[in-house]
């Protein structure tokens, strides 16, 4: 496996600025980052930090301003609007806090939605809707509009609908946001599913639980990394010990 | 653990110590390990000797402990009683003062090697509560770890910020 195969995202010096003179905010201020195969990364950090923005880079929502990026070994930072569009499209699924679902819409349908505009057939979409469905426990209820879904089934839909094309890499902006903690339950053992499964996932969260289920947390303020933890590997103590079983 | 608890679960009905054993281990899940055996039983032999159980051999020939009223009377006593178990924070926070004031090491580093310790912990919790059924007495307990968990991750922000300022003074 070369170098490019084994990175999904690789980022160098990778900038956003808005405003310009005294206004000058930058959002993403010399981002380096790398991102490998199947690993499920989270991005932590105040509200205004620039994590967000990272994201939308990262997923050629936003553009750089400056810097280099590439995702799966192919340079994105200078793509066309129709590049960035056919990227969205086919390599990158997003999951948002709000859901986005459309509510005229059932839940196979929103699902289908993606697959049918990257041009497959209706029924190579009603077939991968039906089995991505199935995969987040929501089989029985692909008939049924957003409106009489919970918030985690709601969730649930969207990430399925994240996947219809099979994308290279999943980002999630506060995916649990919006739900209690049940329903935050739901979500997080779907996403733990799904990167079992080889999954690239990266969240951006300011909730440690959602944070804390990642391989590697990075810490982010003012637009720049400033701490990076890696959470595999286990602790030094074991959980008994935290509620005073032992000893 | 308290022996109290043994004695709490002893006062639905007499019971064996394994079979004591196996209702600790429902209630605690993954957490039941990190409990020996011999906790179990060190307790039961200390209720007998302080006449709150006593052990009687069953119809079937098993041997059960059994509440004599003075462990009724300790039950009741323990169920009413408010406790809680105190983080030592302060212990932590003196660290910080130290450390600062004796110019020894970074009170940053020091916060951010606990975060590092308590994010690791957060997530064996998050998995562990994850692997729960919804309806399982374990999974709540691992909720109420994860909580303090994040409790605890919000202070360390506190202090970061705290200290950051400090630094720059």
């Amino acid at each position: 496996m070369n170098g490019s195969d084994a990175t999904i995202v690789r980022a160098r010096g990778l900038r956003k600025e808005y405003g310009s003179g005294e206004g000058l905010v930058r959002a993403v201020d010399e981002v380096d980052l790398d991102v490998a195969r199947g690993e499920a990364l989270a991005i932590m950090g105040p509200s205004g930090c620039g994590k967000s923005t990272l994201l939308q880079l990262l997923g050629g929502l936003d553009r750089p301003t400056g810097g280099e990026l590439w995702l799966a070994g192919r340079s994105i930072d200078r793509l066309s609007e129709r590049g960035l569009a056919q990227l969205r499209r086919h390599d990158v699924g997003f999951v948002f806090q709000a859901f986005h679902l459309m509510d005229e819409l059932t839940a196979q349908e929103n699902v289908e939605l993606p697959a049918l505009l990257a041009g497959r057939s209706p029924r190579e979409a009603r077939q991968r809707a039906r089995q991505l469905l199935e995969r987040v426990g929501l089989a029985d209820r692909a008939g049924h509009l957003p409106s009489a879904l919970s918030g985690g089934q709601r969730q649930r839909v969207a990430i399925a609908r994240s996947l219809a094309n099979e994308p290279k890499l999943v980002l999630a902006d506060e995916p649990t946001g919006n739900l209690d903690s049940g329903a935050t339950l739901e979500v997080l053992r779907l996403f733990e599913a799904l990167h079992t499964s080889g999954l690239t996932l990266v969240v951006v969260t300011h909730d440690e639980r959602i944070a804390a289920t990642a391989d590697r947390l990075i810490s982010m303020r003012d637009g720049a990394f400033v701490d990076e933890t890696r959470l595999v590997g286990g602790t030094t103590g074991s959980l008994g010990a935290l509620v005073g079983l032992e000893g | 653990m308290q022996q109290e608890v043994v004695l709490a679960l002893l006062a639905k009905e007499p019971s064996t110590g394994s079979r004591l054993r196996a209702r600790l281990n429902d209630a605690l899940g993954p957490l039941g390990e990190a409990m020996n055996d011999g906790q179990v039983y060190v307790n039961l032999s200390r209720l007998e000797k302080t006449g709150l159980i006593v052990r009687e051999t069953s119809r079937a020939g098993g041997r059960a402990y059994q509440l004599t009223p003075a462990g009724q009377e300790r039950v009741a006593e323990w169920l009413t009683e408010v406790s809680w178990p105190k983080p030592d924070l302060a212990e932590f926070h003196l660290k910080l003062v130290a450390a600062a004031q004796a110019g020894l090491a970074d009170p940053i580093g020091i916060v951010d090697a606990q975060r590092r310790e308590l994010l690791r912990r957060l997530r064996d919790a998050g998995r562990a509560a994850m692997a729960e059924p919804d309806d399982s007495e374990a999974g709540l307990l691992l909720e109420g770890i994860v909580l303090r968990l994040q409790a605890d991750l919000r202070w360390l922000e506190a202090c970061e910020r705290r200290w950051t300022k400090q630094r720059g003074k």
